[in-house]
């Protein structure tokens, strides 16, 4: 072992970092494949797929979305261990408003958007001064405790849920909204955590004590994160509801809560183009491997433990040193 | 009715602070939270009844059978998965509950599921107090929660390993200096948690049915006792398992059955916002909140 690995910059990196990037196409073209690669492989190749295939890249990009809301959140330094309480509460609202108001999905998905990242960030407010795993227990333990409250109660249609709720006219429009919703969340997201606010929350994960200390007010941009975090959630379990017509119990599942987690590892922690890439790898994966019937959550539980002790950077951080910056040996004896 | 409140609640406290015990001294100790607790109670409760009746191992030899493979597992969890990502409580938290989904929907796969697989009581019969009939298995909850809350409080006191462990658990570094293999006893606390959810499983499945979906009700009811009490915390434990213990037996009493698992919620959302540290933690109270 005479010799070692050396990353250096590629030249067009360097080149392209600042304002003289627009002085020639190549670099140009180097800034923006990366941000074109999704918005022409969902929009244009997405609608060419067979039924089946488009169904599945609708469930993909549901499970995608809770995962960068869960990336969201972990920006933050607050690690969810139930997604599917988004996922829930958002099914919950848009499924009563169709289902007791009538109101059509085109109103029922905002609605239930707003509403429930507020009724969520309202729910976990008193939680939001713990951090650590003791946020996580907190976040495993509500959803499953909100499906017993519904068994209970019976409120909501119970066990049974809410069935026939209004679908969307048709697997196009469907498929079109999500991919927006999801080409939305992804470049806002990635958007926010550049600016100075994003510097605020990565600060606020990293040190919140320091962050206090100089005068900023934590658990304020807490609730706005989780509120963001929360509201593509919810996005997510409206967006399901119409999809299946149906709200009910399974919304609080835990296939909502470990997925996007499972998802978010592999792709890669807070890069929000990681968990995309991580749901569009497990859940096709999965659905390939869908006559295994339970086993595919064992596949999902192994690939985050294997992901976390493994390859804790994710598939993402793999790819962009590959586009960045050119290995090669150097003799080092 | 009030002398058989009291009664149940006694027990039912017994087998809240029985399924806290394990989780709490793997985190009080090495500071791992054990995500995958329920996984290693469902185990071996599954281990005991294949012992028992695909292989026909006398009971008693498969009861320590399987206390010890929980044990090893325990170990192996922490030498495979933890060790190297010791520090990241995130992603420690991640792994173990990744590996606890892992194992339980496993043996879903493998279709333990139904009411056949249930495991046969100690000692048959029931006796009264007054009134109220309680089955000998209850009581022997009750005897083995006194029995182990005594041995622990012996053996974390009174003995070189015990010391060590609570050596390691109020200062890492001076118990480095002292040559004590901060390693070695995070891997021996996780053993010994994961033995604990075994003699719970053993001694509480009796009553009931081993299903896939108890993993995740004992991790949850864990968790309650241990955030109420305090995590790391053996006198919180009790008090907080009497406490969620007794009300959930009055709630079931003179409510209905279903608020049950409510009163735990109930319980760590009251807890949470007055006193986030638990009712009896003190020194990690600005660790867990600022």
């Amino acid at each position: 072992m005479n010799r070692r690995k050396e990353r250096i910059d590629r030249g067009v990196k360097a080149r392209s970092a600042d304002i003289f990037a627009l002085t020639s196409y190549r670099e140009m073209l180097y800034l923006m494949i990366p941000g074109a690669v999704p918005v022409v492989a969902l929009l244009c190749f997405s609608p060419m797929l067979s039924d089946y295939w488009r169904e599945v890249i609708i469930s993909t990009a549901i499970y995608a979305l809770l995962a960068m809301s869960w990336d969201m959140l972990m920006c933050a330094g607050l690690l969810s261990l139930g997604q599917s309480l988004f996922f829930g509460i958002g099914s919950y609202i848009s499924g009563s408003l169709n289902y007791y108001a009538g109101l059509p999905p085109i109103l029922t998905l905002p609605i239930a958007t707003i509403l429930g990242g507020l009724l969520c960030t309202v729910l976990l407010l008193p939680v939001l001064r713990l951090r650590g795993i003791y946020f996580a227990m907190v976040t495993l333990v509500v959803p499953l405790m909100l499906s017993r409250l519904v068994e209970a109660t019976r409120i909501l249609g119970g066990t049974e849920g809410l069935t026939g709720l209004t679908p969307f006219p048709n697997q196009l429009t469907a498929l079109f909204i999500i991919q927006l919703a999801l080409l939305a969340t992804l470049f806002g997201f990635r958007r926010i955590m550049g600016s100075d606010y994003g510097l605020v929350v990565k600060g606020i994960s990293d040190n919140d004590r320091s962050v206090m200390s100089a005068g900023l007010n934590i658990y304020w941009y807490k609730a706005q994160v989780l509120f963001l975090g929360a509201s593509v959630g919810c996005f997510a379990g409206a967006f399901g509801t119409h999809m299946d017509m149906f709200a009910g119990m399974p919304g609080f599942a835990l296939d909502y809560s470990i997925m996007p987690v499972a998802a978010a590892v592999v792709g890669g922690v807070g890069t929000f183009a990681g968990p995309l890439i991580g749901a569009f790898i497990l859940v096709p994966l999965s659905e390939m491997l869908r006559a295994l019937g339970s086993l595919r959550m064992v596949f999902y539980g192994l690939f985050l433990v294997v992901f976390v002790v493994g390859m804790p950077e994710g598939i993402f951080a793999y790819i962009q040193r590959k586009y960045q910056q050119m290995e090669r040996w150097v003799d080092v004896s | 009715m009030l002398l058989g409140t009291l009664i149940y609640g006694f027990v039912n406290s017994a087998i809240l602070a029985l399924l806290a015990m394990g989780f709490n001294l793997t985190f009080g100790i090495s500071g791992v939270a054990n995500f995958a607790y329920g996984a290693v109670y469902i185990f071996s409760g599954f281990s005991v009844w294949i012992l028992l009746n695909t292989l026909g191992i006398p009971y008693l030899l498969a009861v320590l059978i399987a206390i010890l493979l929980a044990a090893l597992m325990g170990l192996a969890i922490y030498y495979g998965v933890i060790l190297r990502i010791k520090g990241m409580p995130l992603s420690e938290v991640m792994a173990t509950f990744g590996l606890g989904l892992a194992i339980m929907e496993l043996f879903r796969y493998f279709d333990f599921v139904g009411f056949r697989y249930t495991l046969p009581v100690f000692i048959d019969g029931s006796f009264s107090i007054g009134d109220v009939y309680i089955d000998y298995q209850r009581m022997i909850i009750g005897l083995i929660a006194i029995g182990l809350t005594f041995g622990l409080y012996l053996f974390t006191n009174h003995t070189r390993t015990g010391l060590a462990f609570r050596a390691i658990a109020q200062d890492e570094r001076t118990a480095l200096t002292f040559g004590i293999d901060a390693d070695l006893v995070g891997g021996l606390s996780m053993a010994l948690g994961c033995a604990l959810a075994a003699i719970a499983a053993v001694v509480i499945l009796p009553l009931g049915t081993i299903a896939v979906e108890g993993g995740y009700e004992v991790l949850i009811n864990a968790l309650a006792v241990c955030i109420v009490g305090g995590l790391g915390s053996t006198v919180g434990i009790l008090v907080a398992s009497v406490l969620i213990g007794y009300s959930q037996t009055i709630t079931a009493n003179y409510l209905e059955p279903h608020w049950m698992m409510l009163v735990s919620l109930i319980a760590i959302a009251i807890v949470l916002v007055v006193k986030p540290s638990g009712l009896f933690s003190h020194q990690k109270e600005l660790e867990e909140r600022i």
